[in-house]
């Protein structure tokens, strides 16, 4: 009994120490994908991609046209909010690529030395007014924020759709009337696919990716807040090969149209 | 009672001690991890800021009244369970415990639903007497008793299923109502689950997050609790979060602490 137990935690400890992308071992040298060494390495295994929350339904198509493309190898994602991912990699979790939706948080990683690459800005997302399929409160502009009577919904200052919320509302000179302030921007578009609120400050490829239930309405401030997403690889990337043969393949034209398609700028 | 509880103590087997010493560790670590890593130098000026006892406050009020709705309407759910005679009781049991293991956010998605102004009931109310729950304070009261009060029923159906029947069988011969036996029997005699029930309930409402965001939103003095406070502290300063979560902590601990002692010494 105490021999399997002391087995299994023997077991445990063994593999926390492999996945630890910021354990001691210096990284390339132990990697099974440094086995072929020409010049355009067969890249395979899997490839860890920690991508903002935002980049769900794009990445995801992505990952699978990647994949088609390298047979054998198998992209798998980790979508959350960027600061709580840059946490996670500051943190020593096993990440071959870092997408984040701001640059700061792309900055809390360099910074620690968990990326030493140079992240580069890959797509750009803007704010989009959205409303309830039907429009039922007859917003026009962001001037209606402003109406108290009117149910709105908001992400909180301290996630990047409220920062860039208030960026827009101080360009606009326009104090806006928030019933909620919510933790991210998907619980945001939650309350408007429910029709819980009149109207909500989004990103465009939000709006995109719901569909039917939410209509977007463009505003002109939204240029004063342009949220730019860099990308880069992981230092201590468990599968080197394959991120940077990921983060080219976001680069390249066939990503470039996925991401325009779902709603992103170019940059 | 006494002697066969002390007797039954004495020195644990190891093949349990091992097990329960890591579980013990595996429990308080954490918390131990978050006053190591506090920031005690800035402790006073994060505590004393508006916010923090502006989320306190309403977290305070917010599952006092929660655990107050829970006693009104558990305490009776409990006898029904227990005493009721229902065909279909296990299912209904089964029933009461789905928010126990309900993701809190799905709680308060469904919450949405039937609540909100769109919502089954929600609407009606909405049209005939202009009340909207959602973002409101009395939402997250809602939210947090939803979460909260299997809790308290499954701690009250157990100590109502170990009471003796004979007492209220004892008060019906001798002339009293089914209301007055409940009221002057079979409450006190189950009064120890029901304390113990209400300050689980207590607790857990108090640190109710994800049924309260999605169903009450977020908003300073209104819907932001501590629990809300924390995740959106973490977000920007996790020296704030830790300091949050401390004062969650403490205030925790106090009132299990205190409320303990007179729980386990009333007689079962």
């Amino acid at each position: 009994m105490s021999r399997s137990l002391r087995a299994v935690a023997l077991f445990a400890v063994a593999a926390l120490s492999l996945v630890g992308c910021g354990s001691g071992d210096t990284g390339a040298s132990t990697e099974p994908t440094t086995t072929s060494e020409s010049a355009a390495p067969a890249i395979t295994g899997d490839v860890n991609v920690f991508a903002a929350a935002s980049l769900t339904e794009s990445f995801t198509q992505l990952g699978k046209d990647f994949e088609k493309a390298h047979p054998g190898v198998k992209v798998v994602f980790n979508f959350a909010g960027s600061s709580a991912l840059a946490t996670q990699i500051n943190q020593g979790a096993p990440a071959d690529v870092f997408a984040s939706a701001a640059p700061k948080n792309m900055t809390d990683v360099t910074t620690t030395g968990a990326i030493t690459g140079k992240p580069v800005t890959f797509v750009t997302n803007t704010l989009e007014i959205a409303v309830p399929a039907g429009n039922p409160a007859k917003i026009t502009g962001l001037a209606d924020f402003a109406k108290p009577d009117l149910k709105i919904a908001l992400c909180a200052e301290q996630v990047p759709c409220g920062a860039a919320a208030k960026k827009v509302f101080q360009a606009a000179g326009i104090t806006a009337a928030p019933d909620t302030l919510e933790q991210d921007v998907k619980a945001v578009l939650t309350k408007v696919q429910l029709d819980e609120v009149d109207a909500a400050l989004v990103y465009r490829t939000d709006v995109k990716a719901a569909g039917d239930k939410v209509e977007g309405i463009e505003f002109p401030e939204s240029d004063k807040a342009v949220n730019e997403y860099p990308i880069a690889v992981c230092a201590k990337a468990p599968n080197a090969d394959g991120a940077r043969a990921f983060v080219d393949y976001v680069l390249s034209d066939k990503g470039r149209d996925v991401l325009t398609k779902a709603g992103f700028g170019a940059p | 009672m006494t002697t066969r509880a002390r007797a039954r103590r004495g020195r644990l087997p190891v093949v349990l001690a091992l097990p329960a010493l890591v579980g013990l560790a595996f429990l308080v670590v954490p918390l131990a991890g978050l006053l190591v890593r506090a920031p005690w130098s800035t402790l006073g000026e994060q505590l004393f800021s508006g916010e923090v006892g502006q989320a306190l406050t309403l977290s305070l009020v917010c599952a006092s009244l929660a655990t107050l709705v829970c006693l009104a309407l558990g305490v009776p759910l409990a006898w029904l369970l227990a005493r009721g005679d229902l065909p279909g009781r296990g299912v209904l049991r089964a029933l009461v415990t789905v928010p126990l293991v309900l993701p809190p956010v799905v709680g308060g998605v469904a919450l949405l639903l039937v609540l909100g102004r769109r919502g089954i009931v929600g609407q009606y109310l909405d049209q005939w007497f202009g009340i909207s729950l959602p973002f409101t304070t009395a939402g997250v009261v809602l939210a947090e008793a939803f979460v909260a009060m299997p809790f308290l029923v499954i701690s009250v159906e157990g100590a109502l299923r170990g009471a003796d029947v004979r007492y209220e069988e004892a008060a019906a011969t001798l002339g009293a109502s089914r209301w007055l036996t409940f009221r002057r029997v079979t409450l006190p005699s189950i009064a120890p689950g029901v304390v113990a029930g209400t300050v689980l309930c207590w607790a857990r409402a108090l640190g109710e997050f994800g049924a309260t965001i999605t169903f009450a939103g977020n908003f300073p003095g209104r819907t932001t609790t501590m629990p809300l406070a924390v995740y959106l502290a973490l977000e920007t300063d996790p020296g704030a979060a830790i300091v949050l979560s401390i004062v969650l902590l403490l205030l925790s601990v106090t009132v299990l602490v205190s409320l303990r002692d007179r729980w386990i010494a009333t007689p079962t």
